[in-house]
């Protein structure tokens, strides 16, 4: 035990010493979550909208009117029919278009709800979803102004359909993958990089001339990062919380349960890396190419899966960061338990069971 | 029982011999040096008998434990100073020193009489992170770190390697001192002018031993008359020299030229002979060979096999 603080003692002043970790360690998950948090929640100027009226009443123009009034929108053009609606878009030239139904001056003073439709460009899933909020506000606004002691329930409806991409994720999507990516980054890149350190430094080499066992060597490295992926996952929560209002609906306990299952499996997978890479830059290389990029971009936290071709899908499916999102978005924004998540919390624990495994067998208790 | 016994080690690496037969054996209390160029297979050998690689044929004991049934017998009682500076140089010097006292469950104090001589001289940078000490120190440090759990046997490979001379003497003492200890040291270095501070030593080449013996022995071995020849223009020398029927071998030797003849001949015979050839000679001298001068000859020799 008083060996085993000896070394964790020595990790830590490693870590507290080089201001690359450091760096790595603290610096980069907050500027990650303020970097992705203010990409979600940017605050529209001027998007450039279609309008498709096809009530052509006063009322439809006030409307419009309205909701330009806003600052958020500004009127590129009045299209005449829906085949301009997609060419629009296409060219870039507008946000999203608006189209307001043949009888809504007349519905809508019938006291029956009209219905306008919003057509958004889904393939860029976080602006649309803002911008169908704003008009959603503005809908409402605009009844407020115009019948401000109304009793009786008025309304507009906003359907809205995403182009490109209808099965729109949640704008919340970020934080969860945020936290995939940096205990990913943290647990697995940085334990192999520091395996691969005293490898390349030869310290390794007297580390085995020791009495010190193998296990006391890896247990000694992966300890102070789990700990400190933690703290990580303590902190991007806590912003994630208080500056952009992520809700944690579901058990703040199991979340945490699956944020330590998750870390687990990344440290088996930085041991892993280690023991197949003598040199830091090696172990970096593959932890850059064969986890960050994969779970950034195959783990539906970027970009979803269900639009992926196939066989990038199925790759997805082996990428336990794909799990873990779907973990942590159950629980944060659904709100759900283990009842939802079982079959996730049994895929990780069976990596984690494998990976550990592997990266046991492959320690190797010599040079070679 | 011996500090280090090895026999018939042979370790290849792609269809190379890194080391071919090679065996020895040193005692408890001995400094058995190993003497020989870059790639001799020195650094092989030491991590063969450190456990960190396993030999492909041959057997050896280190404390008298197999290096490969009882590999975790052998990583207690064994200290170990690899050829690269291997410690922590984000780590001060005491800090290092109590990270490897700790791991072989000791501490400074207990040991502290062991280390001593050599601590003292570098605790004025107790402070100092190890990566920022200058050569000798960083191997003083070294020497300190593989010591303190007070070894048995002692693997120093090239520990002088890059150190400047004074300090490489001042290492020398403290392995003399450590030796009377009944610490069996194993070392190895290039320098064949260190030789002579061994008790005894075996030339490696190309994984071959070609000789184990005490310094004087090794000395005493070689047979042939041996001239030191001083000239200014050494380079016209060698070749004139080497077209010469008594010549055996001649090679340069600093300012000089190490020239061993197949049968006897005296200063003026030789000089004379020089003097044919129009080169102006400084001066001739007979003189003893040393552990170069041997190793030089058995590896020409080896190498006409």
């Amino acid at each position: 035990m008083k060996v085993f603080l000896a070394f964790l003692k020595k990790e830590f002043y490693h870590i507290l010493r080089d201001k690359r970790t450091l760096l790595i360690l603290f610096i980069m998950p907050v500027t990650q979550v303020l970097i992705f948090g203010y990409a979600v929640t940017n605050e529209f100027k001027d998007a450039r909208i279609d309008v498709l009226d096809n009530s052509r009443s006063p009322l439809s123009r006030e409307y419009i009117n309205h909701l330009q009034s806003s600052g958020h929108f500004q009127l590129n053009q009045s299209i005449t029919n829906y085949r301009d609606i997609e060419e629009g878009m296409k060219a870039g030239n507008s946000k999203f278009a608006l189209v307001i139904p043949h009888d809504f001056s007349t519905d809508f003073l019938a006291k029956k709800q009209p219905e306008v439709q919003l057509l958004a460009d889904g393939s860029d899933p976080n602006n649309a979803t803002t911008l169908v909020q704003y008009v959603n506000q503005m809908s409402y606004s605009f009844i407020n102004n115009k019948f401000p002691n109304s009793t009786q329930k008025r309304s507009i409806t906003v359907s809205s359909r995403m182009l490109y991409n209808p099965q729109l994720e949640s704008a919340y999507n970020f934080i969860p993958g945020v936290i995939a990516m940096i205990l990913l980054i943290i647990s697995a890149m940085l334990t192999s990089l520091t395996i691969a350190k005293e490898k390349e430094q030869g310290t390794m080499e007297i580390l085995l001339v020791s009495p010190l066992s193998p296990f006391i060597i890896i247990l000694g490295k992966v300890v102070p990062y789990a700990i400190l992926s933690f703290i990580n996952a303590l902190i991007i929560l806590l912003l994630g919380t208080s500056i952009f209002d992520v809700p944690i609906r579901g058990s703040i306990i199991l979340l945490l349960l699956m944020c330590l299952l998750y870390v687990i499996v990344a440290l088996a997978l930085g041991i892993l890396i280690s023991t197949a890479e003598d040199t830091q830059q090696g172990a970096m290389m593959k932890s850059m190419m064969g986890l960050m990029l994969p779970t950034m971009i195959l783990s539906g936290f970027m970009f979803p899966l269900s639009s992926m071709p196939q066989v990038l899908q199925g790759l997805g499916h082996i990428v336990p960061a794909t799990y873990f999102i779907e973990i942590l978005k159950a629980i944060m924004l659904r709100g759900t338990g283990l009842l939802t998540i079982w079959l996730s919390t049994l895929v990780l624990i069976g990596m984690a069971i494998v990976l550990l495994g592997l990266a046991i067998r492959n320690f190797k208790i010599r040079l070679q | 029982m011996s500090a280090i016994y090895t026999e018939r080690i042979t370790k290849m690496y792609n269809k190379v011999h890194a080391l071919n037969g090679l065996s020895i054996h040193v005692d408890h209390g001995e400094i058995f040096g190993l003497i020989g160029p870059d790639g001799a297979g020195k650094s092989t050998f030491f991590r063969i008998l450190t456990t960190l690689l396993l030999a492909d044929s041959g057997m050896a004991t280190v404390a008298g434990h197999d290096v490969v049934k009882e590999y975790k017998e052998i990583r207690k009682k064994v200290g170990y100073m690899p050829g690269k500076f291997s410690l922590y140089q984000d780590l001060s010097v005491e800090e290092n020193l109590t990270f490897f006292a700790t791991i072989f469950g000791t501490t400074i104090k207990q040991n502290y009489d062991l280390v001593k001589e050599i601590y003292e001289q570098i605790e004025p940078f107790k402070e100092r992170p190890a990566g920022k000490l200058s050569g000798g120190m960083k191997q003083k440090l070294a020497l300190c770190c593989a010591l303190i759990h007070k070894p048995e046997v002692l693997f120093l490979d090239e520990p002088t390697t890059g150190v400047d001379t004074v300090s490489r003497r001042e290492f020398w003492d403290m392995l003399a001192s450590l030796k009377e200890k009944g610490i069996g040291i194993l070392v190895s270095t290039p320098y064949m002018d260190e030789a002579g501070r061994c008790d005894r030593i075996g030339l490696l080449q190309e994984g071959k031993l070609l000789k184990a013996d005490t310094p004087k022995g090794i000395i005493d071995g070689f047979k042939k008359s041996l001239y030191a020849i001083k000239t200014e223009s050494t380079y016209k020398t060698l070749l004139f020299l080497r077209k010469q029927e008594f010549t055996e071998s001649a090679l340069p030797f600093g300012e000089y030229i190490h020239l061993s003849t197949k049968w006897k001949l005296n200063e003026n015979q030789i000089l004379s002979k020089l003097k044919e050839g129009n080169l102006i000679i400084k001066e001739v001298k007979r003189i003893i060979a040393t552990v170069e001068d041997v190793f030089l000859d058995l590896s020409s020799k080896k190498s006409t096999i």
